[in-house]
């Protein structure tokens, strides 16, 4: 969908730099013109501009789905932050090492003071899901984080120069998007010298920069030639004030979608990435896609070191999904109506 | 508007499927396949593998999911004592070495045939002799790798080779001749790689052909087609459904085997093994997780643990780490691992706390040496009095791993680090994928220590000792950074060459006594028994500790 | 029209060139590779030395390079290491294709049955309890990592109810002739009805662990142009004009919303051809995926070149399909 936001909402902004580099063009009385009819436009719009955003709030507020994937994701964040004071043990430390016998008992059962019994370590379990939150919510957020700083990169020289540009990064963007994502960040993750939780996080991240960069340039090349910018390249403004400015934010409504939406996915490739033996090797610092990969080897005998922290994905990665994608429905103008 | 066109594709694929489903319901429900004879038991054992065979001529391979297949295949001049690592004879009924031990005489069984009506006799196994010396470049620099093992070399250096060549000196007996009298001989004739094959079939089939394709080898059409001895064969290999089919071979010498076919299925993930198991679908598999041990035993599951023959080791690089030079800082590394503990919590049942570099079935192994004992004060005043105290250890381990050996790398490696850190060594943490790097990092001497073994290949002290010590330019230890590297390595060869048995084996003793207590070039650990797992309705299979099962004696009732 | 599929055909030559040059040197950047794959333990400098020139590995990077192209362009692209050892890694890719094709078809066609008409049935109704309820549905499949939906799958219907087979494409008993390679359709051709239901039942459960994520997106694109093509003027007058509702929903929402979907359906086709990684692994399917899987953990790079490179050829073509046929639904567009 090109061009999901109304660019409208932002003419304000020319308005003011208009304005402001009016005096100094060369072309001053020509400027002056412009800026009237661009400045009536923009005010001719602006209510409309507003109830884009206020129309779309509303509608969230009302809608069950946004709001449960909402309060998850709100809890999730509140249980990440406050973590280490809501564990009741020490997630580190091997406080029950002395029931594991592998032959006989390798996962220490439910007992008192450990609800869900501890993992082939002797770690409790329970402390380990609710710390091992920070660390998930950290892949999740780095991860799309520097997923999304790779793909404005390009997205914004393509989407902002065209010609040449455009073509060159586009067809690198393919050859990305034409590997399997997996394999893409298990390769990654297997160039990596010391295998830790930045390897997962950066193998993460570089699958999702070819979906930022597409969507970034599908935004800013719908605005390439809309009214907004065709009036500040009118009035002289340089070409990067043009793109940081007046383009990248309009364009960003679809990439804050798509960021919850990757937010999700990062997080249930992590826990991929860990079943394929490519994750951070390191356990002491629990993190949910780790514990569920190494859950595997017990998962038939042991089910439930699995389905704890699968369950916790899964609730985790439906909460932001969901989240996205009222947000993605939201904010989409043709819904409006 | 023109909308019929938009709707096509869904209503064809819907029909499709529609269709197809409805073809499919007019049938019966799927049969297993197997409608014995009237006996109670099934006519096909079907054994879950973790790979593909490579191909199906034993000679050019290397991994033991093609030797599983070919063992039931194949036969050899020396075979195994089921249940042991020892020989017995196989298609050769007796051996004699000459009185320097460089000329062996095999007496042929009689009455023996290949699957196409070739006879087996003197010249059969001559030609088979030469036909393995006789290797391109291209074989020779990889897929021949057990021949180069054992013999050193081929054709094109025939000198150094210690096949010399093979005769027939009767229809029935054939002399091979070699360059030195070695530990090798027979044992290692044992190996299934120089099982016997049908001259005629490897004529036809161009079996010598092997080309270079790009990265990979390219094999003759003989290896898809292989022609044996054995009590089975090749029905067909179904690459598209991942199955290898055995059937009985009727015209077998030996007493004929009790289940008519064999099914090998291909199922390269670990648990989904466990699953087909558990499911009744396979009838058994090979090297379950020892995580999964106890599981499959209270399912009803046959847990079949073959005796170790094997070896966990630490590797060290005192050229990497000069501190490893010192004797002192290596038994210190020694004294203070918990390798009790180690056993019990990390290893699999049976597993036990190793003495030396080779396990006690094998001749040479040194009954007397004790292990060193868990003692962490007497590391730490080692350690002081070396002037190593609180050095650093770069250590590494495979991180995505399993071997027989050390089932679990990770866990081992946890527990040998916090022993060494009790001690007050600083270990630097090190992993990389085992084909990922860490082997060529090993190799390349990029660590100071590291986790590694060995599971032999035949039961000879030259096939443990040997391969690690015995090349002095070239080993993972660097023992030609120490003192005693160059004395450790003529004592291998010298004892390799003994003839007499006793006194060979009175030689490794003593190397595996030197090894321990005076060298000490790394640190051997434990042995590990790896198993295989059959339903309780299998009946006959023998655990084998070199992995050298065969199913022809093996009945799986309904 | 012809110019443009030429064009798009011809930039499809420039990326795979591109791409071979890229995943050439970057499986040569990986640490570790083919010889030590093939050695394990036995790996030793001397052997090493030996096997690397016996593969031509010892060679200038470029040479190499120079070699895979000339022997790429006769159509050989290398015996494969690890996956299947000696067979040619485009002959690989030829013999799993079909099992890969068949499982994405499955897939797809679950994932159309169940989300076009439930998301229509969620648009018509929207933001009731049931159309809030299909869009969290739908989405929990998504949330659920693959290989754990997998091991529920096949806990409960293949190892506890004993419905449907645990892994693989066909039971091992069952003697079945080969034609196409596409086991069903094998079946029906050569009227093994058994081997064919044999087949369709070792389909279920893979192609349900990975229909999840198509029917995601399926049903999402079908309720938002349901609800698009409602609001439409021509429906408006539709109904205004006095049309029954089944003819208004019949010729004029349901199919008009189709054309996104058709779209979507295509782009989700393409990536269930690439994408399977995963679900293949764990169901021991003998597809690309698998085989995708392996030859990166065995570093069989002669199957995972030709792999990536199909792969890439494959996303371009059905890209380009998708164009075509958006040119050819919609004239509108062939007119731009």
């Amino acid at each position: 969908m090109p061009n999901p936001l109304n660019p409208k909402t932002r003419k304000q902004r020319i308005d003011d730099l208009a304005a402001s580099t009016a005096g100094k063009g060369p072309a001053g009385g020509g400027v002056a013109v412009a800026e009237r009819s661009v400045a009536d436009a923009g005010h001719v719009e602006e209510s409309a501009g507003v109830s884009l955003i206020a129309s779309a709030w509303r509608r969230l507020r009302g809608n069950p789905v946004f709001l449960l994937g909402a309060t998850i994701s709100a809890l999730f964040v509140l249980l990440a932050i406050f973590s280490p004071l809501l564990a009741p043990h020490d997630p580190t430390a091997r406080l029950l090492i002395d029931q594991v016998r592998p032959q006989s008992n390798p996962i220490p059962g439910s007992q008192p003071g450990y609800p869900l019994g501890a993992d082939s370590v002797g770690r409790d379990i329970l402390s380990r899901l609710i710390v091992g939150s920070r660390q998930t919510l950290i892949v999740g957020v780095l991860a799309t984080l520097f997923g999304f700083a790779g793909g404005l990169t390009l997205g914004t020289l393509s989407g902002a120069f065209g010609g040449w540009v455009d073509s060159l990064v586009m067809r690198l963007v393919d050859v990305m998007l034409s590997i399997p994502s997996l394999l893409l960040a298990v390769s990654i993750a297997a160039l990596a010298s010391k295998p830790s939780q930045w390897t997962v996080i950066i193998a993460i991240a570089v699958v999702q920069v070819p979906i930022f960069a597409r969507l970034l340039r599908g935004s800013l090349l719908a605005q390439r030639s809309s009214d907004h910018v065709l009036a500040a390249r009118a009035l002289g403004v340089k070409r990067s004030a043009i793109v940081f400015r007046h383009m990248l934010p309009n364009a960003l409504g679809p990439v804050i979608v798509q960021a919850t939406l990757v937010l999700a996915g990062a997080i249930i490739d992590a826990a991929a990435l860990s079943f394929l033996g490519v994750g951070n090797p390191d356990d002491r610092q629990p993190e949910w896609g780790q514990m569920l990969g190494a859950a595997q080897e017990y998962i038939y005998d042991h089910p439930a070191l699995a389905v704890w922290p699968a369950l916790c994905i899964i609730i985790v990665a439906l909460g932001f999904t969901l989240m996205g994608e009222s947000l993605r429905e939201a904010l989409d103008p043709k819904s409006r109506r | 508007m023109k909308l019929t066109r938009k709707a096509t594709p869904v209503v064809l694929a819907t029909t499709l499927a529609l269709t197809l489903a409805a073809c499919a319901q007019s049938n019966r429900d799927s049969g297993s396949g197997s409608s014995g004879s009237g006996s109670n038991n099934k006519d096909t054992i079907t054994f879950g593998a973790a790979g593909a065979p490579e191909l199906f001529d034993p000679f050019y391979a290397t991994d033991g999911e093609t030797f599983r297949v070919t063992r039931q295949m194949m036969e050899g001049l020396v075979g195994i004592k089921p249940g042991t690592a020892d020989i017995e004879p196989e298609l050769a009924t007796k051996w004699e070495a000459s009185s320097d031990g460089k000329e062996w005489t095999f007496t042929l069984r009689e009455g023996v045939k290949f699957w196409d009506g070739e006879p087996f006799n003197a010249a059969a196994v001559c030609y088979n002799f030469e036909r393995m010396f006789d290797q391109n470049e291209v074989a020779a620099g990889g897929p021949a790798g057990y021949w180069a093992d054992v013999m050193g070399s081929f054709k094109s250096d025939a000198k150094n080779a210690l096949y010399q060549g093979c005769t027939a000196k009767d229809d029935m007996t054939a002399v091979i001749k070699i360059s030195r009298p070695t530990s090798k001989f027979p044992t290692a004739l044992s190996l299934d790689s120089f099982s016997m094959q049908s001259p005629k079939a490897l004529k036809a089939g161009d079996a010598n052909n092997v080309t270079k394709q790009g990265e990979g080898f390219g094999y003759p059409a003989y290896s898809k087609n292989p022609v044996g001895t054995g009590p089975y064969k090749l029905e067909k290999f179904d690459e598209a459904n991942k199955t290898v089919t055995l059937v009985a071979n009727d015209s077998y010498w030996g007493e004929k085997p009790k289940t008519k076919k064999i099914v090998f299925k291909i199922i390269p993930d670990e648990s989904t093994r466990r699953q087909e198991l558990e499911a009744g679908s396979i009838d058994g598999y090979d090297l379950p997780n020892p995580a999964d041990w106890k599981g499959l035993k209270d399912s009803g599951n046959q847990l079949l643990i073959r005796p170790a023959f094997n070896i966990l080791y630490v590797g060290l690089n005192p050229a990497k780490n000069p501190k490893l030079k010192d004797l002192k800082v290596r038994q210190a590394l020694y004294y203070a691992m918990n390798r009790d503990q180690l056993v019990k919590t990390q290893l699999p049942e049976g597993a036990m706390v190793a003495t030396q570099f080779m396990p006690e079935t094998v001749a040479g192994y040194n009954k007397s040496l004790q292990a060193y004992p868990y003692d962490p004060e007497k590391a730490k005043s080692l350690l002081k009095e070396a002037g190593a105290e609180g050095m650093t250890l770069n250590f590494a381990y495979p991180s995505d791993v399993s071997r027989p050996y050390m089932p679990n790398p990770q866990k081992i490696y946890e527990a040998l680090r916090g022993d060494l850190e009790k001690v007050g060594i600083k270990v630097n943490v090190s992993t990389k994928p085992w084909n990922g790097g860490y082997l060529d990092t090993v190799d390349n001497g990029g660590y100071d220590a590291w986790l590694l073994g060995w599971t032999g290949d035949y039961n000879s002290a030259d096939n443990f000792i040997g391969t690690f010590f015995s090349n002095l330019k070239a080993n993972d230890f660097h023992t030609s950074a120490t003192s005693y590297g160059a004395q450790l390595t003529k004592d291998l060869e010298a004892a390799d060459s003994i003839v007499d048995e006793g006194q060979r084996s009175a030689a490794y003793e003593k190397i595996n006594q030197q090894i321990q207590e005076d060298y000490l070039p790394g640190l051997a650990i434990s042995h590990s028994p790896p198993a295989l797992v059959v339903s309780d309705k299998v009946k006959g299979l023998v655990p084998s500790p070199l992995t050298a099962e065969t199913f022809s004696t093996v009945t799986v009732s309904k | 029209m012809l110019r443009f599929i030429l064009r798009r055909l011809l930039q499809m030559v420039g990326v795979v060139i591109v791409l071979s040059m890229l995943v050439f040197l970057w499986l040569r950047s990986l640490p570790g590779g083919t010889v030590s794959a093939m050695l394990g333990e036995r790996a030793t400098p001397a052997r090493r030395a030996a096997l690397e020139k016996a593969l031509g590995l010892d060679q200038p990077i470029y040479v190499q390079y120079w070699e895979f192209v000339k022997r790429a362009l006769q159509g050989k692209f290398g015996a494969s290491t690890g996956v299947q050892a000696g067979t040619d890694a485009f002959d690989i890719f030829m013999q799993r294709f079909p099992a890969t094709i068949e499982l994405a078809l499955f897939s797809i066609v679950l994932a159309i049955i169940v989300g076009i008409p439930l998301g229509y049935l969620a648009a018509r109704r929207r933001a009731s309890w049931f159309d809030n309820l299909s869009v969290v549905g739908s989405l929990i499949g998504v949330a659920v990592p693959v290989f754990f939906l997998a091991f529920l799958l096949k806990y409960f219907f293949a190892i506890q109810l004993h419905w449907l087979p645990v892994s693989g494409r066909q039971d091992s008993g069952i003697d079945a002739t080969r034609v196409t390679g596409f086991f069903v359709l094998d079946g029906v051709l050569t009227r093994e009805w058994d081997s064919a239901w044999d087949a369709i039942k070792h389909l279920i459960l893979p192609g349900l662990a990975l229909a999840t994520i198509p029917f995601a997106v399926i049903f999402r694109i079908t309720r938002a142009a349901v609800l698009d093509v409602m609001d439409e003027d021509y429906v408006r007058t539709a109904e205004s004009k006095g049309l029954t509702r089944r003819v208004i929903r019949g010729r004029h929402v349901l199919r008009n919303a189709l054309l996104p979907v058709v779209t979507t359906i295509g782009l989700q086709t393409g990536g269930l051809l690439v994408g399977a990684v995963l679900t293949e692994r764990v169901f021991s399917w003998g597809g690309l995926g698998e085989a995708t899987a392996l030859s990166f953990e065995r570093r069989d790079y002669a199957v995972l070149q030709v792999l990536l490179l199909m792969f890439a050829i494959t996303f371009v073509v059905i890209n380009l399909l998708v164009d075509i046929a958006y040119a050819v639904i919609d004239p509108r567009i062939r007119t731009r």
